[in-house]
């Protein structure tokens, strides 16, 4: 019933009237690559098309060895021959069938006794943590049970390829960060390739090994993760990311950068000592000087202005490293009033003081 | 349902969103309403209700009864079998000339029903296209047959099975048979584990719409079966025959007719109908 | 919900005031003759119309051709009819039970049942005895209506024991079933068989002595207090007249 693990190669031309998806891109096996973009970016087309739902105009998706789709040679897999697994924004369970009864359907469906289904549907409960949920139909279940016992469902019938379609979307601020760490646990432990459409930052970053940009339908950035969201090559992906993030290793009370400069910050989950993680803030909590600020307990570090952008009602500066200081400062974004730009002076190439309180850092587990 | 459910039940709807209505619109409902419904109170007037028992319990009463009954229930189920297939189709399929196809499959709900009776006959009626074959190949006519009665009931009633069922298959969508298919299920096991389950209230509505166009049924039933108690003779049958002879069984029939009809829509009410599943 | 029994209290009470003035009589501005007939009168009685119309200037005479029973409930109910023809005593009978006849019935004409079979008659079907062939299919009227009752008659009169495949609730239906070749003989009146064959030859008549012994009355009634009873009484004499008979006996009646 288990799949050798399969590295995913797609390289797809869809046309639709709004956009043409046009990419190529891989993922090895294990991995999982964050698909980044606006509405409209051709996201979804794209799961569409790795799950054969739909077909693309032109290119090819290999699974592994298997040809599974083909357009020059005329190969078609049906989505139910494929072997890949979707975990969608609404979860979509059965409402007809018990949360054991759904999970146990791919099983079912590859035609596993249901003796035999019903046990392996346990098993992914008790892995989901939903273990006292299975004999609930899908009404009875909260967003982020219902999401829990969808995930089981996807992971039951041990998919080659398991693709994510906003997983965390339509959960509630509560919610969204248990499932959050619960996908990251789960995802960690499978070998199969793994493909999550999000529209926020900080999901790519918990869950993913590398994150690939779209806009439009093409891609406009493709690397591991941390690289692409703390030094965004365009600002389009800056303002994708729209967070500040520093990479370090968790200590308590915080993270430690790789320099060995100590950020103060809440744990969003308990981290263990010398876990990889990441720091992260707002551009707008971070407060510019000129002199470093001292007093309050406050994370400070020395920039340059690289550039001063117009955001909104605010005006975005961008730091660099200075040639003796810590290179995660690269990238580094402040929001400051206009009246403060002009009261400070700020011009690009200036040194200035960045200040967060540690009540705005967030430290969460980063993916590698 | 029993007492703490209709009590749980009414709390629920106490506490339900309420944005209330125009109130223009009770006077055209109550209009509405009496139109339906005193008519059918003037047939109460007008039975003789002493002479009920005996009219209702005739042995011609109870045959036609148990006929409508049976041949109902028959052409119930052909409508499901043939027009459940037919709202698939409808539904889901990307053919061409579906609006062509949906507009003949809802022909019988705007042709009169005799004019229905009339077609089938030129179609399967002894010297029809078909029913001249039928009978040099298998030695046997089609009108005058209680299969005639089914066949005419299947005609006038597919259509109210299909416009429900070819609607709740749109409103549930393809997003859970996508689902199923991305879990492995080939078309046919996401069909019948995923997609009828999940239109059954539909279905059931529809088949209850149909079950009761088929007891009602009688213009197509006439003109292609024709009339014999206890083989062609159903219910709406006997009452425009008792019409001739005696209005009093004909009104008393009628209020027969009119209990069967309300024990269909009751029975399914709760639960398909309101589509509260 | 409270809004809504208002309403329809509302709506019970208008119509119940419009019932109560419901019956004042409507003025006719010329003069009309309305004549409420059995369907099988249709063609001979509006011959005869279109004759009383020229013989009476400013005279209009509509028709309402039914089925009989149709008819007498309508009359029961207050259909403004001035006169009325029936196909039946039984059916007369519903509107002089109800005291609605001015004077009695008069029978002005009898129908005769007669065997109809395709053109040609294929099965070659001779008498009223040859029906009872169980390889003949036979439609006869449900005794609930004239012509079943009559078939009955003869059945009762001459020990034959039809076992038809339909009893069709009205006449044209029987023939209906023969014309469209379904049934292979029936049993209608002549004057339907020779309605059938007016535009060109559709069926055979084939008949039987026996259906004298099961002659069907037409009676023929003024209705009391009707508004245009003289016009009424004028149509009377005209279908009694050696012209109307005429017609009527073209149609395939026999005047009494």
């Amino acid at each position: 019933m288990s799949r050798e693990p399969a590295g995913l190669d797609a390289a797809i031309v869809l046309r639709r009237p709004e956009f043409t998806l046009d990419l190529a891109f891989a993922v090895a096996p294990g991995e999982v690559l964050a698909v980044l973009g606006p509405n409209g970016a051709g996201k979804s087309t794209l799961l569409g098309v790795l799950s054969g739902l739909l077909r693309p105009d032109a290119g090819h998706v290999r699974l592994g060895d298997r040809l599974v789709t083909d357009v020059a040679a005329g190969v078609h897999v049906p989505p139910h021959e494929r072997g890949v697994g979707m975990l969608a924004q609404q979860g979509l369970l059965f409402p007809h069938l018990t949360a054991l009864a759904n999970v146990a359907f791919g099983p079912r469906a590859r035609g596993v006794p249901r003796t035999d289904a019903d046990a392996a549907a346990r098993r992914w409960l008790i892995e989901v943590d939903a273990a006292e949920l299975a004999e609930r139909k899908p009404s009875e279940l909260s967003g982020g049970q219902a999401q829990r016992v969808a995930l089981a469902r996807a992971l039951a019938p041990e998919p080659a390829l398991l693709l994510l379609d906003e997983p965390l979307a339509s959960l509630d601020v509560d919610a969204a960060p248990a499932l959050r760490s619960l996908l990251r646990r789960v995802m960690r432990g499978s070998k199969q390739s793994k493909v999550l459409v999000t529209h926020d930052a900080l999901d790519a970053l918990v869950l993913a090994d590398r994150v690939m940009v779209l806009s439009g339908g093409r891609i406009v950035e493709n690397g591991p993760t941390r690289e692409v969201l703390t030094r965004p090559r365009s600002s389009f992906t800056a303002r994708i990311a729209g967070l500040d993030l520093i990479p370090g290793t968790a200590v308590d009370g915080g993270l430690k950068t790789a320099d060995g400069m100590l950020i103060s910050g809440r744990q969003s989950e308990q981290l263990a000592d010398g876990q990889s993680a990441v720091a992260v803030f707002p551009p707008f909590a971070v407060a510019v000087f000129r002199q470093r600020p001292d007093g309050s307990p406050r994370n400070v570090v020395e920039v340059e202005v690289a550039a001063l952008e117009p955001h909104g009602d605010t005006v975005r500066l961008r730091a660099a490293a200075l040639p003796a200081g810590p290179g995660w400062v690269d990238g580094l974004a402040a929001d400051v009033t206009p009246a403060a730009v002009a009261d400070l002076a700020i011009e690009p190439g200036m040194r200035m003081w960045y200040a967060v309180k540690a009540t705005e850092v967030a430290i969460h587990p980063a993916a590698r | 349902m029993n007492r703490p459910a209709v009590l749980a039940r009414r709390a629920r709807d106490r506490h339900q969103i309420s944005v209330g209505l125009p109130t223009l619109i009770w006077l055209p409902a109550a209009i509405g309403f009496a139109l339906i419904v005193l008519p059918v109170a003037g047939l109460g007037l007008k039975t003789d209700w002493p002479r009920l028992p005996e009219l209702i319990f005739s042995e011609s009463a109870l045959d036609a009864l148990r006929l409508s009954m049976i041949t109902s229930s028959i052409s119930t189920v052909l409508c499901i079998l043939f027009g459940g297939p037919i709202a698939v189709i409808l539904a889901r399929s990307r053919i061409g000339g579906l609006r062509l196809l949906r507009a003949l499959v809802l022909l019988p709900l705007v042709l009169p029903p005799v004019v229905g009776g009339l077609a089938l006959l030129f179609l399967l009626g002894r010297t029809g296209l078909v029913g001249r074959g039928i009978e040099t190949a298998f030695g046997f006519t089609i009108p005058f047959t209680t299969a005639a009665v089914v066949l005419a009931q299947t005609f006038v009633a597919m259509p109210f099975l299909v416009v429900s069922l070819e609607g709740a298959l749109r409103t549930a969508g393809q997003r859970y048979e996508a689902v199923a298919a991305t879990l492995g299920a080939s078309p046919m096991h996401a069909f019948r584990r995923v997609t009828v389950p999940l239109v059954l209230p539909g279905l059931a509505s529809g088949a209850v719409l149909a079950f009761a166009r088929c007891i009602g049924e009688f213009g197509a039933t006439i003109a292609f079966a024709g009339s014999l108690q206890g083989t062609t003779r159903t219910l709406p049958l006997l009452v425009y025959l008792e019409r001739e002879a005696d209005v009093d069984a004909a009104v008393a029939l009628s209020l027969l007719l009119v209990v069967v009809a309300v024990v269909v829509i009751a029975v399914a009410r709760p639960r398909f109908v309101e589509g509260q599943t | 919900m409270k809004r809504f029994w208002v309403a329809i209290v509302a709506v019970f009470g208008v119509l119940l005031t419009a019932c109560g003035r419901g019956s004042t009589g409507s003025t006719p501005e010329a003069k009309t003759l309305t004549v409420f007939a059995a369907a099988s009168l249709t063609e001979s009685f509006t011959e005869l119309g279109k004759k009383f119309e020229t013989d009476n200037p400013g005279v209009t005479v509509k028709f309402n051709f039914g089925a009989s029973s149709d008819l007498a409930q309508q009359i029961v109910n207050g259909g403004p009819a001035d006169l009325f023809a029936a196909a039946s005593p039984a059916t007369m009978k519903t509107v002089t039970d109800k005291a609605l006849g001015d004077g009695t019935p008069v029978d002005f004409v009898t129908n005769e049942l007669q065997i109809v079979t395709a053109p040609g008659n294929p099965k070659g079907i001779k008498t009223f005895a040859d029906l009872a062939n169980p390889a003949i299919k036979v439609v006869v009227c449900a005794p609930q209506v004239p012509c079943g009752a009559a078939e009955l008659a003869v059945e009762k009169a001459t020990g034959v024991d039809i076992k038809p495949v339909s009893e069709e609730p009205d006449v044209k239906s029987t023939l209906g079933k023969v014309t469209t070749g379904n049934a292979d003989a029936g049993l209608v009146y002549v004057t339907d068989v020779l309605a059938a064959n007016k535009a060109k030859p559709t069926v055979d008549g084939v008949s039987f002595p026996e259906a004298k012994q099961a002659l069907n009355k037409y009676p023929i009634v003024v209705i009391k207090n009707a508004p245009q009873a003289d016009l009424a009484r004028k149509f009377l004499e005209l279908v009694r007249s050696e012209a109307g008979k005429k017609v009527l006996q073209a149609a395939g009646f026999v005047v009494t």
